[in-house]
């Protein structure tokens, strides 16, 4: 272990961990709204809405993200769509985490038991109240810690940036990499910011989850 | 400069063999996640604690960092220390070990939930602790996860396209070699999607009959 080496580096790692947290956190920002929006378009009365969901959800999920953020990247200047790599990164990303997180939604809104809905709808309230006022309060408690669940497996995947050139961590992992030849200690050096930034978001959730919880 | 995909068909061998490649990566990989699975998931619960704290914590590491980072550590650890694996070989090694930690998880599960009596049966009928978990509690463990252990191959067949970035030929490099000499990226992206959503589609199928199969014979 070369700890000189690493005392030597480290500043950019931080630096490039910081890149990380942002493109975390606009990932998991726009993947929540695409997800909300596909929620509601999974679960809508049009079948074309519905149509449109599960279209986005299979061929996103059924895709590779990398493809995915190739394509954005290197191919959208081809159809008029002209984004630096950080932009391109955050938005494929973020449209990916996305159908993720839609079928998370939809999976909470649907396991609110049937009778709530049932219940509200006969006491008068329309279906777009009976939803806002009884069953996505009680779908939110339920979706947190799945949600958390992608939200890690994000963190992770803003990784797949580094390809197209984003200085964030594992880019400067790979950069050092080359020319350092010293990969055990780069390894570690990124993968323990990974690792700090995943605990402390995961800790956010549990207590979010805890709040949320009724006793 | 607009669309053109009549670019397309002039590359469909060469990305129809990136394809091939990237099956045969995902085959090799997943059946060394299988068991490697198997192998991590037994080392973490029984395992003498010299063995047991290794695994663990390499499962830590793994579970905690990207898939990219690991193929790099991979690649150029193995270059380091004086093993010049070919690129094919060490993208392997790297899928294959990165869902190994998943698949364990999955597997430790499991046989945790194994019924006792199982264990204390096979004991009683005389097997020793070695016999037991390879021919009683392993069995039994391994078929209730094949479900979820089937979605990490799906995982592992989109994640393969990872290994072109160390230089791997499959699908994704062979899009990104007809896209060098045609400068369509678009549609070679697309037509490796589309590839890669096809051997998707199929892989689900296969999985859903072979779920549809093991609840049948319970």
């Amino acid at each position: 272990m070369d700890t000189e080496l690493i005392l030597r580096v480290y500043p950019f790692f931080l630096e490039a961990a910081w890149v990380t947290i942002q493109l975390s956190v606009l990932t998991a920002l726009l993947g929540l709204a695409c997800g909300a929006l596909g929620a509601a378009a999974r679960l809508s009365r049009l079948a074309a809405f519905r149509f449109v969901g599960a279209v986005y959800v299979s061929i996103i999920r059924g895709t590779p993200a990398l493809i995915q953020v190739f394509i954005l990247y290197f191919g959208g200047p081809q159809i008029g769509i002209q984004l630096d790599s950080f932009a391109a990164g955050t938005i494929a990303l973020g449209v990916n985490i996305g159908a993720y997180m839609t079928e998370t939604i939809r999976g909470a809104i649907l396991s609110v038991d049937k009778g709530q809905t049932e219940a509200a709808r006969t006491l008068g309230l329309s279906r777009w109240k009976t939803m806002r006022k009884v069953v996505l309060p009680q779908a939110a408690r339920l979706m947190i810690r799945p949600l958390g669940v992608n939200i890690n497996a994000l963190i992770k995947g803003t990784a797949l940036v580094a390809p197209i050139s984003v200085v964030e961590l594992t880019y400067t992992a790979q950069r050092f990499i080359g020319s350092t030849y010293k990969p055990f200690e780069m390894f570690l050096l990124s993968g323990l910011l990974y690792m700090a930034i995943i605990y402390v978001v995961g800790q956010g959730v549990h207590w979010l989850d805890r709040r949320a919880r009724i006793t | 400069m607009g669309l053109d995909f009549s670019v397309v068909p002039g590359y469909l061998g060469v990305l129809a063999m990136g394809a091939g490649w990237t099956m045969a990566i995902t085959i090799c990989a997943g059946v060394l996640s299988f068991f490697g699975g198997i192998v991590f998931a037994v080392i973490a619960l029984y395992g003498h604690w010299s063995v047991r704290l290794p695994v663990r914590a390499f499962a830590f590491l793994f579970m905690g960092t990207p898939l990219l980072l690991q193929l790099f550590l991979i690649y150029f650890g193995l270059i380091q220390i004086g093993i010049d694996l070919p690129a094919f070989v060490a993208g392997v090694i790297g899928l294959g070990l990165h869902f190994a930690v998943y698949n364990s998880e999955l597997i430790q599960a499991s046989i945790l939930a194994v019924d006792k009596g199982q264990y204390e049966g096979a004991r009683t009928l005389g097997l020793s602790r070695g016999q037991t978990l390879r021919r009683v509690v392993i069995p039994q463990a391994v078929r209730a996860v094949i479900p979820p252990m089937g979605n990490n191959m799906i995982a592992l067949l989109k994640d393969s396209a990872l290994v072109s970035v160390i230089g791997v030929m499959e699908l994704t490099l062979a899009a990104q070699q007809a896209i060098s000499r045609t400068y369509r990226p678009f549609e070679f992206y697309l037509a490796a999607a589309f590839c890669y959503y096809v051997v998707n589609l199929a892989l689900e199928a296969g999985l859903r009959h072979l779920e549809r199969r093991i609840a049948a014979s319970r």
